[in-house]
């Protein structure tokens, strides 16, 4: 028996009951479909999570004040190890560096006549924006004389500009109040996007020099940037940055020390391992109802294997082989399979469109989510159908001509 | 053309074992017409499928054109199934959601010795021989009517010229004058074609169409006489 003719007798029989085979593949789609809309959130997720990171700068190691060792460990920024002369030494002492950026935070109510709203405060220097690949929309950024003088100017982030003045263009030169202090607005940043639980956009950026005078009150710095050079070059940087602190802090065993080093790339790796294990998981949970629909498929080919015994005895009879029978039934099975691996597919495309189109959540489909669901919707249907197939090509055939 | 000799076959159901053949012995010629008649259950069904490769005895030799059957795999009985044996059953067995030429074609996708283009005229010209209307070729096989279907199962048996056609009670679900018709056909396929035709049935008048009649009972041959023609045409 040629393929041809396997394929013919196959989606003949399939044919001539429509809407059985279909409903059968109905398990096949939702399982194929869900996967693939399963997979294309995961990798969406991933996707932002990625730009998101690296929307904050790359090649950046982020120094925080505060032990990263034994069980108790205060709020990131909280501990007062870091100062704006360990940045300095930073920045003379170690070369492929490309800026140095130390930053002092500190959460404050802003407020402008009757509005207010609260806000991060960020001190900075003029480098802070660059490393963060922030860019200003209106008005100048924080520059070397600001900080020097420790100005009362501020930048406010968009977020905090729309609450504060709404659609006002015309704000640069206005005074805004922070904690007892009068702020000159100098300008206003770019909207950044982002997500919605740490936008920076809802930050007001202000000389370091003036956080560390007027609202901090001491020396220390909750953060320093450093953008290294090149990339290749961040975990000698980070050695080095290391060694230096350890000696300026006094410290011998690098296990205690005061300071931790965060590096862009580890918190990288981090998140994409993270959201790899979400996609698997959300990939699995729609994987089940895969295996659900290759059961349907073998329920409903037992069943006609059962109708049809007066069919294999006759084609028996009229001399096929076991093996004939048994590929006959299999075929079936595949182009069931098949047929719903396709139409799940476009189902899965469909859904995660209108996913990434009606809610937050982005939505990415990949190549090869498409090829691996479609290869798994064709293996389910030769698992599913082998056992039904072996059963029909075993029937006797006198037996299966006198059944009724 | 066929010779067996001490066909035994006992089928078993659970501990009860039952002989529904002793010991058969039985040869046919090549070309000859014959009726293996008996009353149900006397064997004469388990014959046929010994006869037609469908089943193997439990003991004795079989001897088909002069193969011994009993040493072949399943996969070469099906394959003599297909090109040398053609059968015609009583319930018809068409596909029945498919054309006419689709049914008398089918045996030929299972014969690797036709080629795909050849197909089509094999059957055309079975159908002729059977004798169905042309403009029946294609209809559905569940349009037509008992006599019909059983032209088409008649060619289907023939489309691939087979040596040996077995008849499995062919005229029991037709009215007495389509089952003449269809007997007709038969005797007419055997004396102008040469097919060899073994025809199996309960009722003496349909054994009577055939040449030679082997009666068996019990699993037994009681009787095996020539039909006497001169009779047969006085009465």
């Amino acid at each position: 028996m040629i393929l041809l003719d396997l394929l013919k007798e196959s989606s003949f029989s399939l044919r001539s009951n429509k809407s059985r085979s279909f409903l059968t593949i109905l398990g096949i789609v939702i399982g194929i479909g869900s996967v693939i809309a399963m997979i294309s959130v995961g990798q969406g997720v991933t996707k932002n999570i990625k730009d998101n990171i690296q929307s904050l700068g790359t090649n950046l190691l982020v120094i925080s004040p505060g032990s990263t060792q034994g069980t108790v460990r205060g709020g990131m920024g909280s501990a007062e190890t870091l100062t704006i002369d360990d940045a300095e030494a930073i920045a003379d002492n170690i070369s492929n560096i490309a800026t140095v950026a130390p930053l002092a935070t500190s959460k404050q109510q802003l407020v402008y006549k009757k509005e207010n709203t609260n806000a991060s405060i960020y001190g900075i220097d003029g480098n802070y924006l660059i490393i963060k690949n922030i860019e200003i929309e209106t008005g100048q950024i924080i520059g070397e004389a600001n900080v020097k003088l420790a100005s009362k100017v501020a930048i406010l982030g968009s977020g905090v500009k729309e609450s504060l003045f709404g659609d006002d263009v015309d704000i640069l030169g206005k005074k805004i109040r922070l904690g007892d202090q009068q702020f000159t607005i100098i300008g206003v940043a770019k909207e950044q996007g982002g997500s919605e639980m740490s936008s920076l956009d809802d930050s007001v950026y202000i000389p370091i020099s003036t956080a560390q005078q007027y609202l901090t009150g001491n020396n220390s710095v909750s953060s320093i940037n450093v953008e290294v050079t090149e990339e290749e070059l961040m975990d000698k940087v980070e050695t080095e940055i290391e060694t230096l602190l350890l000696s300026r802090h006094n410290i011998v065993n690098s296990e205690e020390a005061d300071f931790s080093i965060m590096n862009q790339g580890d918190i990288l790796d981090t998140m994409s391992s993270v959201s790899s294990t979400l996609t698997l998981l959300l990939a699995s949970i729609a994987g089940i109802s895969l295996v659900v629909g290759g059961i349907g498929i073998m329920n409903m080919m037992l069943t006609v294997v059962t109708e049809r015994t007066r069919e294999i005895g006759l084609r028996k009879s009229l001399g096929a082989k076991n093996k004939d029978i048994s590929g006959q039934f299999l075929v079936e099975a595949i182009i069931l399979t098949f047929l719903g691996g396709i139409i799940g597919i476009l189902l899965g495309i469909l859904v995660s469109t209108l996913i990434g189109k009606f809610s937050s959540i982005t939505t990415s489909i990949t190549s090869w989510s498409i090829f691996l669901s479609f290869g798994i919707s064709v293996l389910i249907g030769i698992v599913f159908g082998y056992y039904p197939a072996k059963r029909a090509s075993r029937l006797d055939p006198i037996e299966a001509l006198r059944y009724e | 053309m066929i010779n067996c000799k001490d066909i035994t076959k006992i089928y078993k159901t659970g501990e009860i074992e039952s002989k529904v053949l002793k010991e058969v012995s039985l040869n046919i010629k090549k070309g000859e017409f014959l009726a293996i008649m008996g009353p149900s259950g006397s064997g004469k069904s388990t014959l046929m499928h010994i006869l037609g490769a469908l089943d193997r005895p439990t003991s004795g030799e079989y001897y088909l054109s002069g193969k011994n059957m009993l040493e072949l795999s399943d996969d070469k009985l099906a394959e003599i199934r297909s090109q040398k044996i053609g059968f015609v059953f009583q319930s018809f067995n068409l596909l029945p959601r498919s054309t006419v030429l689709r049914n008398v074609m089918m045996p030929l996708i299972y014969d690797s010795n036709t080629p795909v283009q050849e197909r089509e005229k094999k059957a055309e010209k079975a159908l002729i021989r059977s004798g169905l209307d042309k403009n029946r070729w294609h209809h559905l096989s569940n349009q037509l009517s008992g006599g019909q279907k059983q032209r088409v199962a008649i060619a289907r048996a023939l489309v691939n010229n087979p040596s040996l056609i077995l008849a499995d009670e062919p005229t029991g679900n037709l009215d007495s004058k389509t089952g003449e018709i269809v007997l007709n056909t038969f005797k007419k396929l055997n004396r102008e074609e040469g097919h060899t035709i073994i025809l199996i049935t309960h009722e003496k008048y349909v054994a009577e169409h055939a040449d030679r009649i082997v009666q068996i009972k019990d699993g037994v041959i009681y009787s095996d006489k020539d039909v006497d023609k001169s009779i047969l045409k006085n009465k």
